[in-house]
């Protein structure tokens, strides 16, 4: 069975499928990825999606399962590089994908990523009442 | 509904096992690709296929997916039969129902495969097995 690399790149997980993958890697990949968010203590989880030619039922729960796990973990997953063809696939199909943040491609995945702690800085400061500004 | 001819020799494949559903994705892309079929087509076409092949194997216990190429005079497509003799579906007007499932699926791989392909023709015996065409036509 093959594995899916994961990058630690920072505050960020980067997972970049290259292969087409059997389910048994998918479930591999999920595991892998909720066992090196808590190693590393990441905030964030991108997984690139360029390179895979469909997106099927399987691997869309896959995708919404990872979502939700990093959130129980205190990382946020963002989903980049969906061809055009896929996505149009998808709707068809009857996948919505519920949970999962998408990105046009890696870059902005790290923006969205980067952005939403920021959000979580100023609503932790809030709910405390205090006047700290969050300019990390 | 099937019509059309077949053209040349099918390929069969076996599924049997996790890595034999890729092994059909690969197989359809490549015949898509064969009868030049859009971008976006080859790509339902072979989401279907690997909801279909996963439903013999999970569903079935293991079948055999056999491809080919037809030709209705006017255009090409790509077929493919999924066949297995597995336990049959007792009801398949709630089986064809997007959210049914039985194995804790998300209950889209027969519905949603159906609304990806052109032609859908599935015959199912309880206690026998399960056959399901699917084609695809070019535009």
């Amino acid at each position: 069975m093959e594995r899916v690399p994961i990058l630690k790149i920072g505050d960020i997980l980067l997972v970049s499928i290259q292969v087409d993958m059997s389910d048994q890697t998918a479930i591999q990949l999920q595991e892998d990825l909720a066992e090196r968010i808590v190693a590393t203590g990441c905030h964030g989880v991108i997984i690139d999606i360029t390179a895979l030619d469909i997106v099927d039922s399987f691997v869309g729960r896959m995708l919404s399962t990872i979502a939700s796990i990093s959130k129980v973990l205190d990382a946020e997953t963002v989903v980049v590089g969906m061809r055009p063809a896929v996505a149009i696939t998808l709707v068809e199909l009857g996948l919505s994908l519920n949970g999962i943040r998408t990105a046009l491609n890696v870059e902005r995945g790290m923006e969205l990523v980067a952005a939403s702690r920021a959000d979580d800085w100023d609503e932790a400061a809030d709910d405390e009442g205090t006047e700290t500004t969050a300019t990390a | 509904m099937t019509t059309g001819v077949d053209l040349g020799v099918p390929a069969t494949q076996a599924i049997r096992s996790d890595e034999d559903v890729v092994r059909v994705r690969q197989l359809v892309r490549a015949t898509a690709v064969s009868v030049r079929l859009s971008l976006v087509d080859q790509t339902k076409l072979v989401t279907a296929a690997s909801e279909l092949a996963r439903n013999t194997l999970i569903y079935g216990g293991g079948g055999s997916a056999e491809v080919s190429t037809v030709s209705d005079g006017r255009r090409r497509g790509v077929r493919i039969v999924f066949a297995d003799e597995g336990p049959g579906i007792p009801d398949l007007d709630l089986a064809l129902t997007d959210g049914y499932t039985t194995g804790g699926g998300l209950g889209l791989g027969l519905s949603g495969a159906r609304r990806l392909v052109d032609d859908f023709d599935i015959r199912t015996v309880v206690g026998e097995g399960t056959r399901i065409t699917v084609t695809k036509w070019s535009r």
